[in-house]
């Protein structure tokens, strides 16, 4: 399913030595898994940024999955929060 | 999600890479499991049913409205990706980025896989690691990865 396939595919990029971080809307295979970085956002199958036609709330995902790049304490999996 | 075993998969250990320069320095790329490809490329392949591990490779200069979704999973609400593809790819919010000078730059391609992998041995001996060796060649510095 797509978020573990999302998890392993950020495991190859990483380990070939570019930084990645990735959005879950399933925390629980997100935890089991371990990517290096991820974002949780609490919303249904099929809306990893939140909602169609709404760039805002998009771009506010985005930022706070950006901002888990620099770290290196990983696996990080924070929650999106509004 | 009956006959997905999680745990086997298990990242261990977990890579880390650190960034060496700012984000408005990092040439980007984007990934996602959604599904989506540009016209003209083979639609992914619901019928197998250990999952396609196959992936597309879409060019950075697309119109976003005109990639494709052929992910053919009942489990998610489609919706919303055909209402807007940035919802799961969003190719035109890191357009923004870029020219906004809060990232460096855009790679011209990004990847795209059909997440439903039930048996996914060949996606982590194979197909994730020719298309991280690709990113890697092309100078990314970076990947931001979505589901769906």
């Amino acid at each position: 399913m797509c978020n573990q396939t999302v998890c392993l595919v950020q495991a190859a990029i990483e380990r070939e030595g570019v930084a990645t971080v990735s959005i879950s809307l399933l925390r629980e295979v997100a935890s089991i898994l371990r990517p290096p970085r991820a974002l949780f956002v609490n919303r249904p199958l099929g809306y990893p940024l939140g909602a169609p036609n709404d760039p805002e709330l998009q771009h506010r995902i985005i930022a706070a999955a950006l901002s888990l790049l620099e770290r290196t304490d990983v696996p990080v999996l924070e929650e999106f929060t509004e | 999600m009956t006959g997905y075993r999680f745990s086997r998969y298990a990242i261990d250990p977990v890579p880390v890479v650190r960034l060496n320069r700012p984000l408005k320095e990092c040439r980007f790329a984007l990934v996602t499991t959604a599904g989506l490809h540009a016209p003209g490329q083979p639609d992914f392949d619901y019928s197998n049913r250990q999952g396609d591990d196959t992936y597309r490779e879409i060019p950075g200069d697309i119109e976003t409205g005109a990639l494709i979704e052929t992910h053919r999973s009942k489990s998610f609400d489609h919706t919303a990706v055909a209402r807007d593809r940035n919802v799961a790819f969003p190719l035109d919010r890191f357009r923004e980025l870029e020219r906004d000078g809060k990232i460096g730059e855009l790679n011209h391609r990004h990847f795209s896989f059909m997440g439903s992998i039930i048996k996914p041995g060949r996606l982590i001996d194979e197909s994730a690691p020719e298309v991280a060796a690709m990113l890697r060649r092309d100078g990314v510095d970076a990947v931001f990865l979505t589901p769906v």
